[in-house]
């Protein structure tokens, strides 16, 4: 048994579940989880403050019907976690005979990959050492680089999941982050650059990634900009960047795809199953399996083995992301997408790694092809509202199409949307797949996501600049 | 003393020569209820505690926390804290506050009788917040969440250069969200009402809110590109205060993230701005008798008459620019240090209220609601973009519905193109107060 499970033994966790079903009750689960991080930050030219943290703790949760209660506690002894017990079964109305026995059966999933350096294991130093590497290369980007942080981040999460139904399983999550943020001064003002390499990796992380090579980066999209003119307003053509555009497919279809805007018909994506909902180049998959990238995991938060889910087949609506609860209303396996920020949270039905499978085309004919329009070499952040199915979502370094070439770099602009619309719209996807790492937030809970594209084309999307066409 | 402020002055008492401790440490207690179909979605409760320790040796900081108050962890995490201190650059501006003499303001934020509410009457608010908004406008096919929420918590910070200070406060809240029509014309409407204690919510207005704004959006479409004058509601001011917030922050001017950096004594808005950071004012919801340092809080005026009056600061920012705390220090728990940021922003009220300010408008678009605020809102470059939902104004009053837009400008150049300040102000949760806003000349994106 993985090092995980020692976080309660089992006696304890068949006790712990027998108390939360003492009042009736369908469902019970015990959640516990220890997590370990260290972040260091660079700014100014100082590093300014290494800080390390320690978490720990378990939830209990109890279905009864349509109810679900939830208590979390800090307190990992067994008194403390029969308080939790008592305090989630607290929905359960029925009372029930106290006499349901709990036998578990422990499976340990492998993960995704191994890791091969475990942060705690690297000294502190050679982790400063990074921002240092990291703040030079910015400067040295050019003259008109005014400010520079850079961020490293490491995280282990050991969880353990135990349910009624016999589930007893663990996972042991390793991520590596390391990010760079640059201000650029010029005639013009201020602007911004930021990039970002996270992995579900240990410290080989930086085997992978060169330092230098990020900060190059995040100054070069500083530097870009302080040339940039406003962006235009109106609706253009856009070509989105390999790699930096899957927050695309995230927002304009993903979260409509989730179990549970889908159950309460909030959805514009409800009962579309079987229908053509996307261009026929669109393939859209959800896998927590993949390797490194930042939404993987062995298990989820649910204790549902990570899967690899296809969603939109050329175009087709094939299925949508479940967790158990949304799963067994609907008497089907959950597809491994119950995630949770911490013990402190419920689960949801969320993505893992969410990404558009490559085409055919060639990225530079692709965009020779575009006589006008917006290139997209980096997005930022975005937001949808799933029951009209409208997003937005930001610009952090784009440029022009001019008779099928990049011209002239474009301030910061939110690009809005459709998501069936934009989906029905892409009219070209190139064979040069990247993905990236990113957080995605719903209801309060941030958990780390990957996502994914080619190079590709839409044919007409809003963008919110300033300038007339 | 509260055992919570003995625990982190304990802490903090442990000090070597030459070494200066700061504890702080929090715990809290929450219950979360979501009603759904009549039925009882999900019931939360919890307890949490937790303490962060910053160390400064010779300039150098180092931090460490712990979701736990038991003494072994913390010992564990103030070790962990001294260790850390040995990694940071040495910096002669890094330092822990001592008293500054000032005496905080005496602020009641505390409700006893939301402690004592049980949590069936917890359940039944969430419920009732429901079926208000299902029984009501029939155009409304569905409610997507309604939830009720408290929490009740503590706090205290203790160092070793003489700080000692611990408050507690209460905030409950009802929110829901109603779904109005069907297919692509379906719209969402939130609404809500929070404050320290039971007595505060209004479940009526927060479903009549939901529904309404829901509802009056039914049928928009796409509005024609162009520039035109745009009229925030309450709400969305708020937000847009909060996001703006930052380039006020000491630490982003010292180390030149701010449009105001050096712009201090000069023209920023139009005269009819005023804009004042205000914790010690007991309606705002981020309210405050001490800072996260554990200094008394206090009125700063950041804009006076359209002129740059002043930043906020925390101990370490305000050395770096010469000059002393404004007791601005926030932090995000026991698991962040403290830095600049405001938590109590306002605007002088002006002199129309919501309808009048339409009708002085007379032609121009009403914004119900924004999106893409943290990719498309940049306090360093001052660039902003984001979605926009609301009405358009035709002969001073609302007319057709409007999606999927975007409005567009820079920040300096919506301060200086400020047409009307609501006299409508109401406090909000979050960072600032709400009120209709109306400015000039943005950009708006449609068809």
């Amino acid at each position: 048994m993985p090092g995980a499970a020692v976080l309660v033994e089992t006696p304890v966790i068949e006790r712990v579940l027998a108390a939360a079903l003492r009042r009736g009750g369908d469902f019970a689960e015990l959640f516990a989880e220890d997590r370990r991080s260290t972040s260091a930050v660079l700014d100014d030219g100082k590093v300014e403050e290494l800080s390390t943290g320690r978490d720990r703790g378990a939830g209990v949760r109890v279905v009864v019907g349509e109810t679900t209660g939830y208590a979390h506690t800090a307190d990992l002894s067994e008194a403390g976690l029969l308080a939790a017990a008592d305090a989630a079964a607290a929905v359960a109305r029925q009372g029930g005979d106290g006499a349901r026995v709990v036998g578990l059966e422990g499976s340990w999933p492998a993960r995704p990959n191994e890791v091969v350096v475990f942060p705690e294991g690297v000294p502190k130093a050679t982790k400063i050492e990074l921002l240092a590497r990291a703040d030079a290369a910015a400067r040295s980007a050019g003259s008109a680089v005014s400010q520079v942080s850079a961020a490293y981040g490491d995280s282990r999460r050991r969880i353990l999941v135990a349910n009624s139904d016999g589930v007893l399983t663990s996972d042991d999550q390793v991520k590596t982050r390391f990010s760079v943020s640059v201000v650029a001064m010029g005639d013009t003002g201020m602007q911004t650059g930021y990039e970002t390499e996270a992995r579900t990796v240990g410290f080989e992380l930086f085997d992978l990634v060169d330092v230098e090579e990020v900060a190059a980066t995040a100054a070069g999209r500083a530097l870009s900009k302080l040339l940039a003119r406003p962006a235009p307003s109106g609706e253009l053509p856009v070509v989105l960047a390999s790699g930096s555009g899957g927050i695309l497919f995230h927002e304009a279809c993903g979260h409509g795809l989730e179990a549970d805007h889908i159950a309460k018909d909030v959805s514009v994506y409800a009962r579309q199953v079987g229908e053509q909902v996307a261009s026929p180049l669109v393939t859209l998959v959800d896998d927590g399996t993949v390797g490194p990238e930042w939404g993987s995991f062995a298990v989820d938060d649910e204790g549902h083995p990570a899967q690899r889910n296809v969603l939109i087949e050329n175009g087709i609506l094939t299925d949508y992301l479940w967790d158990y609860l949304r799963a067994r209303k609907e008497k089907r396996q959950s597809s491994g997408n119950g995630r949770r920020q911490s013990y402190r949270h419920l689960p949801m039905v969320r993505m893992t790694n969410t990404f558009l499978l490559n085409g055919t085309e060639d990225p530079a004919e692709l965009l020779a092809q575009t006589p006008s329009g917006v290139f997209v070499a980096k997005l930022g952040g975005g937001q949808v509202n799933t029951a009209t199915g409208d997003f937005v979502f930001g610009t952090t370094e784009a440029y022009l199409i001019e008779n099928g070439r990049i011209t002239e770099p474009l301030r910061d602009a939110n690009l809005i949307g459709n998501g069936p619309e934009i989906l029905r719209r892409i009219d070209a996807v190139a064979n040069d797949f990247a993905m990236g790492p990113g957080t995605c937030g719903k209801d309060g809970q941030s958990v780390p996501v990957g996502c994914g594209q080619a190079t590709l084309r839409i044919t007409g999307v809003t963008i919110g600049g300033t300038s007339g066409e | 003393m509260s055992e919570l402020l003995e625990l982190a002055e304990r802490i903090a008492g442990q000090a070597a020569k030459g070494e200066q401790i700061e504890a702080y440490a929090s715990r809290g207690e929450e219950t979360d209820v979501r009603a759904y179909e009549g039925e009882v979605e999900s019931l939360t409760s919890a307890a949490s505690a937790g303490v962060g320790v910053r160390v400064i040796v010779d300039g150098r900081q180092g931090f460490a926390y712990a979701g736990s108050l038991e003494e072994e962890v913390i010992r564990e995490t103030l070790a962990e804290a001294r260790d850390n201190a040995g990694f940071a650059t040495p910096d002669e501006h890094v330092g822990l506050p001592g008293p500054d003499g000032r005496a905080p303001a005496t602020m009641d934020l505390w409700d006893d009788e939301l402690v004592a509410m049980p949590t069936a009457t917890k359940v039944e608010l969430a419920l009732e917040l429901e079926r208000r908004v299902r029984s009501g406008d029939r155009r409304v096919r569905q409610v997507a969440s309604a939830d009720y929420g408290d929490i009740a918590g503590e706090s205290a910070v203790a160092t070793s250069t003489g700080i000692s200070a611990s408050s507690r406060r209460t905030i409950c809240s009802l929110s829901v969200s109603a779904v109005a029509g069907t297919g692509s014309d379906s719209h969402t409407g939130v609404g809500f009402s929070a404050g320290r204690g039971p007595a505060d919510l209004d479940s009526d207005r927060a479903a009549t809110d939901a529904t309404e704004r829901a509802v009056r959006l039914l049928g928009a479409t796409k509005a024609r590109s162009g520039r035109c004058v745009v009229v925030f509601d309450a709400r969305v001011t708020s937000t847009l205060l909060a996001v703006l917030s930052s380039a006020f922050s000491g630490e982003a001017v010292t180390k030149g993230r701010s449009i105001f950096a050096d712009r201090i004594g000069q023209e920023v808005a139009v005269a009819g701005v005023t804009l004042v950071d205000d914790p010690t004012d007991r309606r705002a919801f981020g309210a405050a008798s001490h800072d996260a340092e554990g200094l008394a809080c206090r009125r700063n005026v950041l804009v006076d008459g359209g002129v740059l009056a002043g930043f906020v600061f925390d101990t370490t920012s305000a050395r770096r620019s010469g000059t002393a705390s404004t007791a601005s220090a926030v932090r995000g728990g026991y698991s962040s240090t403290p830095s600049a940021g405001c938590r109590a922003l306002a605007l002088t009220p002006g002199a129309l209220d919501a309808t009048e300010i339409l009708a002085a408008v007379d032609e121009g678009l009403f914004v119900q609601s924004i999106t893409g605020v943290h990719s498309g809102v940049n306090p360093v470059s001052g660039d902003f973009s984001v979605g926009a939902e609301g009405l358009l104004i035709r002969g001073g009053v609302l007319a057709e519905p409007v999606r999927e837009v975007t409005i567009a400008s820079t920040l300096p150049r919506m301060f200086l193109s400020v047409l009307h300040i609501g006299s409508d102000q109401e406090w909000l949760p979050g960072l600032a107060a709400g009120q209709t806003l109306a400015i000039d000349a943005m950009t708006l994106s449609g068809s």
